[in-house]
């Protein structure tokens, strides 16, 4: 071995060695930099040959009107208002047709089960349950999402969302949060889960926290369907039929907007007491305007997401309506143990808008916001299961006749929007900030948001006397 | 490599960097800046072959894909899209780690042809770890549509390793792409990468250190890339050495890694 005659060195007599020479030179780092930048140019400059010409001046242009003061904000509104208006017009049919089809086969499968001489209860829990909350789900959720993830990567791929985090990024600087934030909130439109996970592109940890915590005001896929129903049904049905799906898409927009508007509340009050800090600087690169591939837009939307959160909500929605079946189709003394849930809850409900049966199916709903309105239409029907309605006509109907007014359906779309993150979402959480108590106030914050709006915003309007 | 190395090597990639390889599977890093289209160059090799995960211990998204050419099968590790891998971000860390430790038989760095001097920062940087580099000058068709003209010729002489032009998004120069970095992972291409020319004071310190460093180290890596590291004074490269190398700062010598 060649040590045995070299005297022996370590690792740590040259570091000690190399911080000598660091001290001595102590612009030593910015000069390696500059040279790696020098030789670059070096190379660079006779490799490339420009001809100015001004290519460049209509993206320049537009950037100018998609950035400017003026009619930036506009501009996003209206394309949020347009994409969603997209969706609900273009996921009525679908969804008709799939409910159609999923529930003759439903038909048939009780068919089957009577010619087999299952027991009720069998039937029960795997048909009426089971079967009923997933055909649901898949009836209800499928199409919204297939229309409004190509869509929303569309705006991705044409390089429109950057320009989104660069109006922006002025509002999250005065609440100390990073430009960025924005694109993580893009994320979870698709899935808070998702959402919170891409909050990693945030550098500074104080900054990716508060992106974590407030991920949940952007109402995820798994919500957007119920606020859409609710939004067609109660806002819509105010008006004539040819504005219906208008008024609609206004409205969910209008929640969007305060689910953003909470956002920066939160975000603000965050760093100005639990993360307190200043608002550090980022370079913010608007990529140039790109044509984008429609085959992978729909490909990766439709796979790579609308299968992903759809997979999930067939995990959950599958046990959850059998559970539900079961509480509601339990009966302790004439009562049902659901019904005696709801009850206990019923006063607590009332105060914020809601009632017993709403509350009692977001708890329930907490693996998965897309369960909610299955488990509630369950809990609403006598029967403890779920009645074939083919229309939303046929759900007014149900909800009316469940005592809702303009007033439960404005706070069940609150509570809906501003409630606490589903199980999933959690999890993503915990695993990305690694704290049970970051973890916690994940949940806890926008819960108790939820709760005062609801309960500020019920209060007024009977005090008002508006219902 | 022998078989018993190929093994160990297999192993260090599953333990450190969470990569499964099979048997005779070539590994290729891709790197670039953000922006390039260098998930468009990743997703047109690999099509749908591909799978995400997490590099160990980091918060960072680790995208495999897999692709076969000439009956060759390659393992194509997405690594994060970063400006520079001086390692201040941990993105930058995970792809410098990589590139330096996980010792992948081709580097494929993209550059956008739009802005190819800030690019190339970043390529120079990799050829300073690695000699097993293909530069893939992306998005050369806008670069024509701003008439930009690149003279990729004279930048492969420059730089000493092939340089190719591709329009990722239209398919264009993507089999020359696949040919490189079939040459190079089989060993019938031998590039001779360009190293950076460093100023004068930079140069003497690096001299100063560079007889202890080569004698330390050995063939494991390149002594003088090792030496600018430690006069960066970069902390996070020094507990790299020791997390992949089973090196301390008393060791007198490396361990012989599998390579």
């Amino acid at each position: 071995m060649s040590a045995a005659i070299k005297p022996m060195i370590t690792l740590e007599e040259i570091c000690t060695e190399a911080e000598k020479i660091r001290l001595s030179n102590p612009d030593l780092g910015d000069k390696i930099v500059s040279d790696i930048y020098q030789n670059a140019e070096m190379i660079a400059g006779p490799a490339v040959s420009k001809n100015s010409t001004d290519s460049r001046s209509w993206d320049h242009k537009l950037d100018d009107v998609l950035t400017s003061r003026l009619f930036g904000y506009p501009i996003m509104f209206a394309l949020l208002s347009v994409i969603f208006w997209i969706t609900i017009a273009g996921a009525n049919v679908p969804s008709q047709m799939i409910a159609d089809t999923l529930f003759a086969f439903q038909d048939q499968l009780l068919i089957w089960f009577e010619l087999a001489g299952a027991p009720s209860w069998l039937t029960g829990i795997l048909v009426l349950g089971m079967f009923r909350g997933l055909a649901w789900v898949i009836a209800v959720m499928l199409p919204p999402m297939a229309i409004f993830f190509p869509l929303f990567t569309l705006l991705e791929d044409l390089g429109y969302l950057p320009r989104v985090a660069f109006n922006l990024d002025n509002m999250f600087k005065k609440c100390r949060a990073c430009g960025k934030q924005i694109l993580t909130m893009c994320m979870g439109f698709g899935c808070n889960a998702a959402g919170v996970v891409s909050c990693r592109i945030i550098d500074s940890p104080r900054e990716r926290l508060i992106a974590v915590l407030t991920n949940n005001f952007v109402p995820c896929n798994g919500r957007f369907p119920t606020l859409i129903a609710i939004a067609t049904i109660f806002m819509g049905g105010m008006v004539v039929s040819e504005l219906q799906i208008a008024v609609a898409s206004l409205v969910v927009t209008s929640l969007v907007v305060l689910g953003i508007f909470v956002t920066f509340a939160v975000s603000w009050a965050l760093s100005h007491t639990l993360l307190k800090g200043e608002a550090s600087s980022m370079v913010l690169e608007l990529p140039p305007y790109r044509k984008p591939q429609l085959g992978a837009i729909f490909y990766r939307s439709l796979i790579d997401r609308t299968i992903f959160v759809l997979k999930r909500a067939i995990i959950m929605a599958a046990p959850a309506g059998a559970i539900t079946w079961m509480l509601a189709n339990i009966y302790i003394e004439e009562i049902s143990i659901i019904g005696y849930l709801a009850a206990w809850l019923q006063p607590f409900a009332y105060a914020i808008g809601l009632d017993g049966f709403i509350l009692l199916a977001f708890i329930l709903g907490l693996p998965a916001n897309e369960i909610v309105m299955p488990i509630l239409l369950m809990c609403y029907l006598s029967t403890g299961q779920m009645m074939e309605f083919g229309t939303l006509e046929e759900l007014r109907d149900i909800l009316i006749n469940n005592n809702w007014t303009w007033l439960t359906a404005v706070c069940t779309m609150l509570f809906c929007l501003l409630h606490w993150p589903c199980t999933t979402a959690l999890l993503s959480a915990y695993k990305e900030t690694g704290s049970k108590k970051w973890t916690f106030l994940t949940f806890l914050i926008p819960t108790v948001i939820a709760f005062i709006v609801c309960f500020i915003v019920a209060q007024s309007a009977r005090l008002l006397n508006l219902v | 490599m022998s078989n018993s190395t190929i093994e160990e090597h297999q192993k260090f990639l599953s333990e450190h960097f969470g990569i499964s390889t099979t048997p005779g599977q070539f590994t290729v890093a891709l790197a670039g800046n953000p922006n390039v289209g260098k998930s468009t160059v990743f997703n047109a090799l690999t099509g749908l072959h591909q799978h995400t995960g997490n590099w160990p211990g980091k918060t960072v998204d680790n995208a495999q894909g897999s692709f076969t050419y000439l009956d060759r099968s390659f393992l194509m590790i997405d690594l994060p899209g970063t400006y520079s891998i001086l390692a201040h971000t941990v993105e930058e860390q995970v792809a410098r780690d990589f590139i330096c430790f996980g010792k992948p038989d081709a580097t494929l760095v993209v550059l956008d042809a739009t802005c190819l001097e800030r690019n190339l920062n970043l390529a120079l940087q990799v050829m300073e770890i690695t000699p097993k580099i293909i530069v893939c000058v992306n998005l050369i068709d806008e670069a024509e549509k701003k008439n930009i003209k690149i003279d990729i010729s004279a930048l492969q002489k420059d730089l000493g390793v092939p340089v190719v032009a591709t329009a990722a998004r239209n398919g264009k120069g993507l089999d020359t792409l696949r040919q490189k970095l079939y040459e190079m992972s089989t060993g019938l291409c031998t590039p001779a990468p360009r190293q950076i020319n460093y100023s004068s004071e930079v140069e003497n310190a690096i001299q100063q250190l560079l007889p202890k460093v080569s004698r330390l180290i050995g063939s494991n890596l390149n002594p003088r890339w090792v030496a600018l590291r430690l006069l960066d004074g970069d902390k996070a490269f020094i507990n790299s050495i020791s997390q992949y190398l089973d090196f301390d700062l008393h060791s007198t010598r490396l361990q012989e890694v599998a390579v």
